[in-house]
């Protein structure tokens, strides 16, 4: 469009403006609702083209004007506005068709050019605005960039002081450590020095000691004596023994013996302590194995659907060993040789202590779960938190086991040092193992929590569905209840048969949908109904109007409570052993487990059932 | 709690005797037997000068008294009123004497410590021992009387020679590695020997009875070390107080380390018991409050009565700040004791001089910590249960027990201030020593000592 534009002359295109400005005229004058307007906006503009064509076109150069317009319009590739000469001479008319699709295709043309304007100007305003916006930013940029490098080279000048303070602060530490090694050198020469002196000292006051000693020895000090009035005899009876010069070998040989029989005495003493304290605690850890086994014992026995092979194997070689080590002889074999396998055997048997536990913990969160079976559905929530209460619990237990075994290593460290160094090692691999197998197992149970989890929506699930059911049919055979009682005097005992087999079946029903041996009489019922409604047809008038409705009933209702006091027991006992059996079944296809909170469940429905079944009439 | 009249008494001289029947006191040059239980006197034996030291014979037979200015020593018998015995030292002269275990020698140490004398009363037999060194705790005897350890100072080096009590001859004789010995005692079985050395350096070594080297304990070095040792009675344990202010306890299998007792200013685990004497203020009802103050109660000084207070955690006790230019500075453990069953440790900081703390030996902790109302002059336990006597120097006698403590006020005329004391063998009384006189303290027995306790609650 645009290089089209640029082809134009100058004066064509202002021709062209203003023949724009004649169309947009012409092309709003019809809309009326601006008419006003724009028959304000165009009077001057009309002028000017009015005066403008009268330059352009006269009545005298009309021909001229028109092959001139057809000229230039044919260069511009529009069909020529003369219609074909059939021969050279003939004069060319004028085509008024052509010349009016020319001006329409004028027109056409100018109104894309306009939007064509329109776009480009929006278009150069929004770059416009896009470039201020571009400039606005770039100065932003600029400042930034112009901040962070102040802010790098402070940040560098501050870096600079820091190295600057650091290696001052290291010739500093360097002194202070030489002055300190000085101050050492100084001590320690003091400290020889002192003891030098002292020594020097020390000998000088022997000497002068001796001398002393001399001195007052030699002098034969007349007043060193003793006054005893007479000499007392010895304490142990014993004559006063003096040395002589042969018997001193033996009495220090006798002495010698003495000694060492009295440090003999007290080793064995010691050591009597601590046997004693090994056997105590020996018994105590025989007896801690007693109890862990005696504990394990009857999880072996029970037979468990859940109980994992590693376990098992483990509790045999627990057994094995227990039976190795309950031994007596084994007791009282030296520590080395017991203490790895008694302590490997309370190792594993701690380990199916826990495993033990670990389950106990699991079956308990599963009553717990079992517990929510009442309603209908457990929830996402109430498992998740259950899982995460138990993964908070293993790693409680977790811990626990750690704190102890490091007590336990504690007390090896006590006893040896060495073959806890040794120990350690094993330990930890055992630790690894361990975790292992822990994981391995909480794996295991999150797995199973899933399908339990599946497992119950399913079920409760099925358990709306037959609720459904059992409502329908209830009402039903509420429905029906009615009817007969209303209908029906003569007819009691057969309805009673019928309320019997319909309610056994009915609760049976709700409660399972495969119970096949009793899949019969649902079909009976559900023959049995029409039956019943074609009894009742049969036995009511053709068509029962109200006033007749209401007659029948309080004729029932003389009737109805001998008829419940007939009902009642003979209906309840049948259903009950139905529906117990039917409860047996129902939870077995469940889970062993959930049995007492099924069992209430029903057992709340049906005495439900049974009082409405009272308030009936 | 009763308590006898008061006698004389001088130089803090009176001594139960070993078998508990009698009490031995000094009054000058007058020693004074009397018996225990009526306090009687039974025998007066009057000395040549001022005594200065008595010592009972192991078998209560003989009593020793010391007359250290004029080197002379002192026998009485008991048996034999006019028996009696002179050892005069002579030039050498005499700065300490004792009885051997057997109660039939005398050791008395020479001046200048060069010589030690021993006299024998059986025979008239004398044997010196050179080199004993002078040091604060040079001697000891085993508990069962056979063996005796004496520290020797040769050449500029420690040793220990170990003498059978029964002829005095050497049995071992080994030298330590100690810079300057400074003390030795026997674990009560007479097994083993502690020897640690002086306070410039930390170090314990423990002897066997033949003079192998068991163990050598450093807890720390460049500072002051050991000041004050104390073996458990069952031997088992080994308390060591040092001048950083803690107690360190060995064991006996590997004489290692078992715990660390830190003597902290402030006590903040609930746990602990703090008894704090407290004065107690006459209770007064408000409106009997007589205006103008009864003169007789205003007038006369007496001593305010005190009672014991559970201060409630966290519990800062009163510290002194030590002399840092003086030798002997007022720091770390001067004193510990255990209680006779072993279970318990007491002991005193001595830059906390108020406070005595009591640890549970069984659980290793500290169990509770006593603050009075002067610096602790002594403690001393019940020889038969685990019960404390304490005084401060004033007029009253402190008792705790695991039941609880209390404060009594001895009575008498004037100031009776409680320098001293000691216990009975068998626990039932109590001799409290001031500078001129002394009084028995009875207790009650021991079906009546629970009700006279009471519970830590009710102390008064």
């Amino acid at each position: 469009m645009g290089e089209w534009m640029t082809v134009t002359d100058p004066d064509l295109s202002s021709e062209s403006k203003n023949i724009c400005q004649y169309t947009s005229e012409t092309k709003m004058s019809p809309s009326s609702l601006y008419s006003q307007q724009v028959l304000c906006s165009s009077i001057p503009s009309s002028k000017n083209v009015h005066s403008f064509f009268s330059a352009f076109c006269t009545e005298e150069n009309i021909e001229q004007s028109v092959s001139y317009l057809d000229q230039e319009l044919t260069t511009f590739g529009f069909p020529s506005l003369y219609e074909e000469s059939k021969g050279k001479d003939t004069k060319r008319e004028l085509n008024i068709v052509a010349v009016l699709n020319c001006m329409n295709e004028l027109l056409v043309l100018q109104r894309k050019n306009l939007l064509a304007q329109e776009n480009v100007e929006t278009q150069n305003l929004k770059l416009g605005s896009d470039m201020d916006h571009l400039q606005n930013c770039y100065a932003k940029l600029k400042e930034q960039l112009e901040t962070s490098r102040r802010e790098m080279i402070g940040l560098q000048e501050r870096d600079r002081q820091l190295q600057c303070k650091n290696r001052n602060l290291h010739q500093l530490l360097k002194n202070e450590k030489d002055e300190v090694q000085k101050l050492q050198n100084i001590i320690a020469s003091r400290a020889t020095q002192y003891n030098h002196d002292m020594k020097r000292k020390e000998r000088e006051y022997n000497k002068l000691k001796e001398r002393l000693h001399q001195l007052v020895m030699n002098k034969k000090d007349k007043k060193i004596a003793m006054e005893v009035l007479n000499y007392v005899g010895r304490a142990d009876g014993k004559r006063g023994s003096w040395r002589t010069g042969k018997t001193e070998a033996s009495f220090f040989l006798r002495n010698e013996d003495e000694m060492y029989k009295i440090l003999l005495n007290d080793y064995e003493y010691r050591q009597k302590q601590i046997l004693m304290e090994n056997a105590e605690l020996k018994k105590v850890l025989q007896q801690m194995k007693k109890e862990m086994i005696s504990l394990l014992s009857p999880q072996k026995q029970k037979p468990r659907e859940r109980a994992d092979d590693s376990t098992g194997t483990v509790i045999s070689d627990a057994e094995e060993d227990a039976g190795e080590l309950s031994r007596e002889s084994m007791w009282d074999l030296s520590c080395e040789t017991v203490r790895e396998q008694l302590t490997n055997s309370i190792r594993k048997q701690w380990r199916i202590l826990k495993s033990h536990v670990e389950k106990l913990d699991n079956q308990v969160s599963k009553v717990h779960l079992e517990g929510f079976n009442d309603e209908d559905v457990i929830s996402r929530q109430d498992h998740e938190q259950e899982t995460e209460k138990l993964e908070l619990e293993i790693q409680q237990c977790k811990e626990m086991i750690k704190t102890q075994q490091q007590l336990l290593q504690q007390l090896a460290t006590a006893c040896d040092d060495d073959t806890t160094s040794l120990l350690r090692d094993c330990y930890l691999l055992e630790e690894k193992e361990r975790l292992k197998e822990e994981w391995s197992l909480f794996r295991e149970q999150k797995k199973n929590f899933e399908k339990e989890r599946r497992s119950f929506t399913e079920a409760a699930i099925r358990l709306g569905l037959e609720r459904k059911a059992f409502e329908e049919e209830r009402a039903s055979w509420l429905k029906q209840q009615f009817l007969n009682m209303t209908t029906f005097d003569h007819q009691n005992s057969e309805n009673v048969k019928l309320f019997s087999a319909f309610s056994g079946s009915s609760d049976r029903d709700s409660l399972t949908m495969h119970s096949r041996p009793r899949q019969k009489k649902p079909q009976n019922m559900s023959n049995g109904s029409p039956v019943c409604t074609s009894k009742l047809t049969k036995s009511l008038p053709a068509s029962p109007s109200t006033s007749d409705f209401c007659q029948t009933r309080s004729c029932a209702s003389e009737h109805s409570s001998v008829n419940v006091l007939n009902i009642t027991p003979e209906e309840t006992k049948p259903n009950q052993v139905g529906r117990e059996c039917a409860n047996q079944k129902w939870s077995m296809a469940s889970r062993p487990e959930s049995q007492e909170g099924c069992y209430s469940g029903c057992s709340l429905t049906y005495t439900n059932s049974h009082v409405e079944k009272d308030d009936l009439p | 709690m009763n308590f006898s009249e008061v006698f004389k008494l001088s130089g803090l001289l009176c001594k139960f005797s070993p078998d508990g029947k009698y009490l031995a006191s000094c009054v000058q040059y007058r020693v004074v037997v009397r018996d225990v239980h009526t306090l009687q006197i039974l025998h007066l034996y009057t000395c040549l000068d001022q005594i200065q030291h008595i010592e009972w014979s192991a078998d209560s037979l003989f009593i020793l008294c010391a007359m250290y200015k004029r080197g002379q020593v002192q026998v009485w018998s008991l048996e034999q009123p006019e028996w009696h015995c002179r050892i005069d030292e002579g030039s050498a002269g005499l700065v300490a004497s004792c009885w051997s275990p057997d109660g039939r020698h005398i050791l008395n140490t020479t001046e200048f410590h060069l010589r030690i004398t021993v006299w024998s009363l059986c025979t008239k037999s004398v044997s010196y021992i050179k080199y004993p060194k002078a040091c604060q705790q040079g001697v000891s005897f085993t508990r069962d009387g056979r063996y005796m350890a004496l520290a020797e100072r040769r050449d500029c080096q420690d040793h220990v020679s170990v003498f059978v009590c029964s002829d005095w001859q050497l049995l071992r004789h080994f030298d330590t590695e100690t810079q300057d010995l400074a003390g030795i005692e026997w674990a009560p079985n007479g097994c083993v020997l502690a020897v640690w050395d002086t306070c410039l350096e930390y170090k314990v070594l423990l002897y066997s009875l033949d003079g192998r080297l068991l163990s050598a304990y450093c807890a720390y070095e460049w500072s002051l070390g050991i000041k004050s040792v104390a073996w458990s009675p069952s031997s088992q344990f080994l308390a060591i107080g040092s001048y950083d202010g803690k107690v360190r306890i060995l064991n006996h299998v590997t004489w290692k380390m078992i715990t660390e007792f830190g003597h902290p200013a402030t006590i903040n685990n609930p746990k602990i018991v703090v008894y704090k004497e407290a004065e107690k203020t006459p209770r007064l009802a408000p409106g009997r409050l007589a205006f103008p103050p009864p003169r007789a109660a205003a007038g006369v000084a007496s001593p305010a009565e005190t009672k014991y207070e559970i201060a409630s955690v966290p519990v800062s006790l009163q510290t002194l700040k030590p002399v840092a230019d003086r030798a002997n500075p007022k720091i770390g453990i001067g004193a510990l004791a255990f209680s006779p069953d072993s279970y318990f440790l007491a002991t005193r900081s001595d830059s906390v001089p108020n406070a005595v703390w009591i640890w549970d030996i069984q659980k290793l902790r500290l169990f509770v910590v006593l603050e009075q109302l002067s610096p602790v002059r002594s403690f001393q336990w019940d020889p038969q249960q685990p019960r404390l006597a304490i005084c401060t120097g004033g007029g009253k006698v402190y008792l705790w027990s695991p039941a609880g403590c209390v404060s009594v006020q001895v009575p008498g005329e004037g100031d009776f201030q409680v320098l001293s004391l000691c216990w009975h063998l068998n626990g039932d009384s109590l001799a409290l020593l001031s500078k001129d006189h002394f009084c028995l303290c009875f207790l009650e027995t021991e079906d009546r000592v629970g009700t006279a306790f009471g519970r830590p609650g009710d102390h008064t």
